[in-house]
């Protein structure tokens, strides 16, 4: 009866875990493509853009997640939009991402010495090719490790989108714990699904850290 | 759809807004000071591999680091009373802020101590100075201001993250707001305004922290 039980519970909580692990891989490839665009914003030369990108950084990095949803979830209403869930979720995780994946980068292209931007003026590249054949090919090998180490906040951050109502791993924890009165149990294994998703990540980002790290003593 | 804002109706209720900001700061204010004395305990241990202490901390900072706060929180709550272990829902709040930032700050305040140079601790030692007296006076504060800043941007993560609070009926800030949104129904205002509060909170909790906290000394004079 139990093992029944213990059965149907790791059946369901797997189901949510698949909806978790498809909303974080939405989320962050939308929200990289969107942290790129933030990227240039805040690098570009014009202060407009620059300000903008900012401000829109320090809100989304100001602000609780939960907050950010809310808004989306019930101000679509406002413009006659009906949000679902899922569509909130996925919306307000993709502008999140996006917002600290475009900080983290920023850091990772100034961190390129500004002797390489001379250099390449130097050639008589145009800007956009400074940073298509110069800049960004040695910021990106500097932004693997922090990119792998942020993917575990989003993957985290899907947490809270149970509280708008989408089914993912967490929501479906609460629902289970309601019917089985074993909320231990099932929360206890919540927390090790989201700890099979994360602690990968979180091992791969250190290794490629200590890889930089040892590449750059040389 | 033609939309009137309507803010006064948010307004209105600027009581509730004020005790559940209260509350939020109250919950982050217990949660940072008892969280980094967890995480100052949990780094010397770490640092100096304090066995057993040394291992069991660092699963701890794994299992918290790689599970969401949500599901710790839940955990804590729904959870414990299983084990006998029945909290109201303050002390479940407190505890997951506790635990959460406790992890975090284990491994900040941990880079800093191994930053510590070499020199520094053979100083220490030839004025005889114990272990004890030598973390106390010469190791952690220099430590704790290297790394203040990431002290600093964690408490106020931690901050933002109470928000989820609110589920198991902790009465801070967006609790207040889901009373509000649940009286005058305008949804909209009701949270723009409270996310308005929780930006200023950001900001003002990072200065007051900053001012507030150890400065590096020993630098070089310009």
């Amino acid at each position: 009866m139990n093992d029944i039980a213990l059965a149907d519970i790791a059946r369901n909580l797997l189901d949510g875990a698949l909806w978790t692990l498809g909303l974080s891989l939405t989320s962050f490839a939308l929200g990289g493509l969107a942290g790129l665009a933030v990227l240039f914003a805040r690098i570009a030369r014009h202060p407009l853009p620059r300000r903008l990108a900012q401000g829109y950084i320090e809100v989304f990095q100001g602000t609780p997640l939960l907050m950010q949803l809310f808004i989306i979830f019930f101000g679509g209403g406002l413009i006659g939009l009906e949000i679902q869930p899922w569509l909130a979720a996925a919306l307000g995780l993709t502008l999140f991402t996006s917002a600290y994946l475009g900080e983290i980068w920023r850091g990772c292209v100034e961190a390129i010495p500004k002797g390489q931007w001379e250099a390449s003026a130097s050639l008589a590249m145009t800007p956009l090719e400074q940073m298509r054949h110069v800049i960004l090919p040695q910021a990106l090998r500097i932004a693997i490790a922090p990119t792998v180490g942020f993917s575990v906040q989003v993957v985290k951050g899907t947490a809270v989108t149970s509280i708008i109502g989408f089914v993912e791993l967490t929501k479906t924890g609460s629902m289970l714990a309601n019917a089985t009165f074993q909320p231990f149990l099932v929360f206890g294994l919540v927390a090790l699904g989201y700890f099979a998703l994360c602690y990968p990540l979180s091992a791969y980002s250190r290794i490629l850290e200590r890889k930089i790290h040892g590449a750059r003593a040389h | 759809m033609a939309y009137a804002f309507d803010f006064s109706a948010v307004l209105e209720h600027r009581d509730a807004l004020l005790a559940g900001t209260g509350r939020t700061l109250l919950l982050t204010g217990i949660g940072a000071v008892a969280g980094l004395a967890l995480g100052i305990a949990g780094a010397a241990c770490r640092a100096w591999r304090l066995a057993p202490f040394d291992r069991i901390f660092a699963v701890y900072v794994e299992l918290i680091r790689n599970t969401p706060f949500l599901v710790q929180l839940f955990f804590i709550f729904f959870g414990l009373p299983a084990l006998g272990a029945r909290l109201d829902e303050w002390q479940a709040a407190i505890l997951a802020v506790v635990i959460n930032l406790g992890a975090y700050s284990t491994e900040i305040i941990r880079a800093g101590i191994e930053a510590t140079p070499r020199g520094q601790i053979e100083a220490a030692q030839s004025l005889a100075m114990t272990r004890p007296q030598m973390f106390r006076h010469v190791v952690l504060p220099p430590a704790l201001a290297r790394v203040w800043p990431a002290v600093c941007s964690q408490v106020v993560i931690v901050m933002l993250g109470t928000s989820v609070c609110s589920q198991i009926a902790a009465e801070e800030l967006t609790f207040a707001a889901n009373f509000i949104q649940s009286r005058n129904f305008r949804a909209f205002e009701t949270y723009f305004t409270v996310t308005a509060i929780y930006f200023l909170l950001a900001l003002a909790v990072r200065q007051a922290l900053i001012l507030a906290g150890p400065q590096q000394r020993g630098r070089r004079p310009k």
